[in-house]
């Protein structure tokens, strides 16, 4: 390293301004932001994976995993997911055609489809509960609920943020800004999915092993 | 204090945990503080209103969107809070002088106060006081030297702030209306779990880290987004200022780090709150992994405060000895292996828990491994003031202030990381005495350098040098003072967090200890003069320029304070320092021929109303009174859908505004009567 | 993300290729039913032993997670994508460590402390 840097001539016409300043694009700020955001929540949910790995045999009186777990169940709930999000690719699909009527069906088909996973998820809960194995009946479930119950949470967000999206659309069509609204919203949704690959791998799947 | 009070364990339907007992009307010590921060917030708010001030402040400042302004309330919150936090120190550094049990008792601090003051002590400076002076900076700073004309996202980071606020609040108000956590400041189950913290002191502690730690979240989004998209156009990653490179990995950090923040402590706050059995010591409850994800946070939170400081000072060191920063590749690689690393030495705040040779001999060697980068960088900034024509104006003295105490801080983390020496040295006061030499050292002397570089950037005008240098060696030499009893004390058996002892040869140590504390009480008084007295005399140490130091990075380019543009035109980057090109080039303060007009956020109401329905939310939740929690919950939600739907959020400044904002601009510089601006420029002509 | 080089020089979000098709949307979905399929059907019906289940069922996901990325989310290594791919690389390194390190740590630490045994 040279103690006396001396900087390359500048080429002519410079004047150390940018001449021409083009337009910012925001939305792609935002979606790269939200990007940023859904890592930051892959953390959240590894420490809750790990959270998981540690306390998973810690049973002491209550009922195992393996007593409790109905994979055909976990079948059906995993199927609505997935299913769920292919309706939300070919609503973006729709988005970008412009095709509203199809964007509000595929979206409608979407919503419904996260509501039957919930309703399956809080059942399977409330089924686990009355067999003994609740929330505070020991560190295993506690694992179980709160890796779970987080990820059955971020869905309901998703859901309400469908809903808010929904009247935004309505009222205002496919802007910039709600066009880049639906992408984070897909990006959601599409990496809630993600995670619950990893859910009835880790938590199910191996689970019952 | 807890032991007064009769713990509400069913909680009233309307009132929750709150009755009249939990204001501490009994302890004079506490009765009497309430009184001097009523009287004064009275004083304050009277007096805003008695000038008619609310209407300018809620337009100007708290609806604010603009990072230099967030920014200055960061730094004023910061200092604000530096005054708890030091208070705290004080009492505890008298209390250990004089709490050598005899028959006359044990100081003046009962147990149940001196753990609550212990504690807050450790939260406020790390997340109230440390924090928001870094992020304060970056706020200031980053999207100056980046040439950008806001943050990525200006409506949350309004929003960061105001959460960060309602934190700090609520941490406040556990003074007046109960208790704080008496746990330490990181809260270890079983102490804070309900069977031993049954009161609302740990609940205090989560709810407070838990709302300010979200905005902490968004901030590193933010910034990370900012940094990425947003540089000036023909500025690579290569020519980013190095300040600006530090911020990037801090933010980085922030983004994969503070998740695991919120969730331990959600997992701690549903043990306690609905008798989940995370950490608990029976029923499958694992105590030991709440350690274990505390500092897999907290480790890299470590990194978090120290990485922007080291910024500050290559930015410093640079400017002062008048030449190129010696060796920029190797800082910003080694600011890189450093993020990385820092994020596989977690277990060696825990070698003692036991996890056996392996897992420790791993820990304790990556931890000495991080000290290669971490010493690569001090040869950088030697090298660069080696040769140099170094002025030794007051950020100098901070930055050699920092050489002598780093080192030595460094140094004693090394011996710590060796796991059969911190088998001797864990929990003792030798590494309390580390810990604060590399934060107080490292980061703390870090900001002050900073506040004091771009004080005159924000205000316009440059702090005193005089009080300037007086405050960095009351500082540097009262840590000295303060501090190095604390490692003899450590090596002496002197364990962390006593309330008294019974061993007369600490007595004489924690005696000049406190000693240490006054001089540092002094630096602290010193600096706050020194604002008072440099916002006093602002006239005659405006800067006309915008450029005091001779600065060599984009920031100094801009008026102080910078229009709230920032740039009229965007600049084009060419070289590293930007800004000594165009002064090598003969191009600086050129007026451009003409300007375009300027897209720019608009303020919201949003970031305060939403933060202030979380500070409910949380106050509700400490107090069990949950009708107000799920009311607060459903204001936050609503107030930030009903944003949602809020399309007036930006607009444009027309060109004719921004050139006649310029032209002045221009015109008060071909005025100036500061010589140092023509005579930097012939200086500069002469050297081409 | 992908969705980000659909956007133009001006900064107008335009439609494209880049959104996928339909084709690219079915080929994601039948291969997601077939890698849930496998794991679920090696478990239910009991095949293989332990260790083989355990490394199919970590193997499926992985190929799961990978198909939704590629399919779904449209990633490829295109240089728009450059920091997108960069930071979810860091992420995953850093999950990777957070994950294994924690199990390890208190492994040793369960198994010193005799907790569990």
């Amino acid at each position: 390293m040279s103690f006396d840097y001396v900087a390359p001539p500048a080429a002519p016409g410079y004047t150390g301004f940018a001449e021409k300043e083009h337009h910012h694009d925001q939305g792609g700020d935002t979606v790269f932001g939200f990007w940023i955001y859904i890592l930051s929540d892959c953390i959240l949910f590894a420490t809750l994976f790990a959270t998981f790995a540690v306390l998973r045999n810690n049973f002491v009186d209550a009922p195992t995993a393996a007593e409790l777990f109905e994979l055909d169940y976990v079948l059906a709930e995993t199927a609505l997911l997935l299913l769920s999000s292919f309706t939300f690719g070919m609503a973006m699909l729709c988005a970008t055609h412009r095709k509203m009527r199809g964007l509000f069906q595929w979206l409608g088909l979407t919503f419904l489809l996260g509501a039957g996973f919930l309703a399956m998820e809080i059942n399977e809960f409330v089924h686990f509960t009355h067999e003994g194995a609740s929330p505070w009946s020991a560190g295993a479930w506690s694992a179980f609920y709160g890796l779970v119950g987080t990820h059955g949470l971020h869905v309901f967000a998703g859901m309400l943020w469908m809903m808010v999206l929904w009247l935004q659309l309505r009222r205002d069509g496919l802007t910039e800004n709600n066009e880049v609204r639906l992408m984070c919203l897909s990006l959601f949704w599409h990496f809630l999915d993600i995670i619950w690959i990893c859910v009835f791998s880790v938590v199910y799947l191996m689970g019952v092993l | 204090m807890a032991s007064n009070h009769t713990v509400v364990t069913e909680p009233h339907a309307v009132f929750g945990k709150l009755t009249f007992d939990s204001i501490p009307y009994h302890d004079p010590v506490l009765v009497t503080t309430f009184g001097v921060v009523v009287i004064g917030s009275i004083g304050i708010l009277g007096a805003i209103t008695y000038f008619g001030r609310w209407r300018y402040l809620w337009d100007e400042w708290f609806t604010s969107v603009d990072h230099k302004k967030i920014g200055i309330m960061y730094i004023i919150t910061a200092l604000i809070m530096l005054i708890r936090g030091f208070s705290d120190a004080l009492l505890m550094r008298s209390q250990q002088a004089i709490a050598l049990a005899d028959a006359s008792g044990a100081g003046y601090l009962p147990p149940e106060h001196y753990d609550q003051i212990f504690t807050a002590h450790g939260v406020i400076m790390i997340f109230f006081v440390a924090m928001p002076l870094i992020v304060g900076l970056m706020n200031i700073v980053v999207p100056l030297q980046i040439g950008a004309r806001d943050v990525a996202f200006p409506f949350l980071n309004s929003l960061s702030f105001w959460l960060f606020v309602a934190g700090a609040l609520m941490l406040n108000m556990s003074l007046f209306l109960g208790e704080f956590a008496a746990t330490g400041w990181l809260a270890y189950p079983p102490l804070s779990g309900l069977e031993y913290s049954p009161w609302v002191g740990v609940d205090y502690w989560l709810w407070s880290l838990q709302i300010s730690g979200i905005g902490t979240l968004l901030t590193g989004v933010n910034f990370v987004v900012t940094i990425l998209r947003m540089r000036a156009p023909g500025m690579t990653l290569m020519q980013m200022p190095v300040f600006t490179w530090t911020s990037l990995c801090a933010n980085a950090l922030i983004v994969v780090a503070f998740p695991i923040l919120t969730v331990t402590i959600t997992l701690l706050t549903l043990d306690r709150y609905l008798g989940t059995h995370f950490f608990t010591g029976d029923m499958g409850g694992n105590q030991m992994m709440y350690v274990n994800l505390i500092w897999a946070w907290g480790h890299p939170e470590v990194y978090i405060l120290i990485l922007p400081a080291f910024g500050i000072f290559s930015e410093i060191t640079a400017t002062f000895s008048r030449k190129r920063l010696f060796g920029y590749k190797s800082l910003v690689w080694a600011t890189a292996c450093i993020m990385l690393l820092s994020f596989v030495v977690w277990l060696h705040h825990f070698f003692t828990m036991g996890a056996g040779a392996a897992v420790n001999a791993f820990f304790g060697i990556a931890t000495m491994v991080i000290s290669i980068p971490t010493g690569v960088k001090l040869f950088n900034w030697i090298f660069t003031m080696y040769k140099g024509r170094v002025e030794y104006s007051s950020p100098m003295w901070w930055t050699v202030g920092f050489f002598l105490t780093f080192a030595i801080g460094g140094m004693t983390g090394v011996m710590l990381a060796i796991p059969a020496a911190n088998y001797v040295l864990h929990n003792s006061l030798f590494l309390v005495a580390h810990f604060h030499n590399v934060i107080i050292g490292g980061a703390v002397f870090g900001y002050f350098a900073g506040i004091t570089y771009w004080w005159p950037k924000a205000t316009g005008f440059t702090l005193n040098e005089t009080l300037g240098k007086c405050a960095a060696a009351l500082w540097t030499v009262g840590f000295f003072v303060a501090f190095m009893p604390l490692y003899i004390l450590g090596f002496m058996g002197m364990t962390r967090r006593l309330n008294y002892y019974d061993n007369p040869e600490w007595n004489f140590w924690l005696q000049v200890a406190a000693v240490g504390a006054l001089i540092i009480l002094a630096g602290i008084l010193v600096q706050f003069y020194q604002i008072f007295a440099s916002i006093r005399d602002q006239k005659r140490n405006l800067d006309t320029t915008g450029d005091p130091w001779d600065g060599r990075t984009l920031e100094w380019s801009t008026s102080s304070p910078p229009p709230f543009y920032n740039f009229a035109k965007l600049p084009a980057v060419r070289d590293r320092d930007h800004w000594t090109d165009m002064k090598e080039l003969g191009l600086a303060h050129r007026e451009p021929d003409h300007y375009e007009r300027i897209h720019m956020p608009r303020n919201t109401w949003a970031g305060v109303v939403i933060s202030a329905f979380a500070m409910v939310m949380g106050m509700a939740m400490v107090w069990h009174i949950w009708w107000l929690a799920i009311a607060g919950t459903l204001g936050m939600l609503g107030s930030w859908i009903a944003f949602s739907f809020d399309k007036n959020r930006d607009y444009y400044v027309e060109a004719d505004e921004v050139a006649a904002i310029e032209a002045a601009r221009y015109r008060a510089l071909r005025e100036s009567p500061d010589e140092q601006d023509t005579e930097m420029e012939e200086r500069y002509a002469l050297s081409i | 993300m992908a969705q980000l080089h659909s956007v133009d020089e001006t900064g107008h979000l335009h439609g494209g290729a880049a959104h996928g098709s339909v084709r690219e949307y079915l080929v994601g979905l039948l291969l997601s039913v077939v890698l849930t399929a496998i794991p679920f059907g090696m478990v239910m019906g009991g095949f293989g032993s332990e260790g083989l289940a355990i490394t199919l069922i970590l193997l499926c996901a992985i190929a799961q997670v990978m198909v939704q990325l590629i399919f779904f989310l449209h990633m490829n290594g295109s240089s728009q994508q450059s920091w997108n791919t960069a930071s979810a690389a860091f992420v995953v390194v850093l999950v990777g460590i957070l994950i294994v390190g924690s199990i390890w740590i208190m492994q040793h630490l369960n198994h010193n402390m005799l907790l569990g045994h």
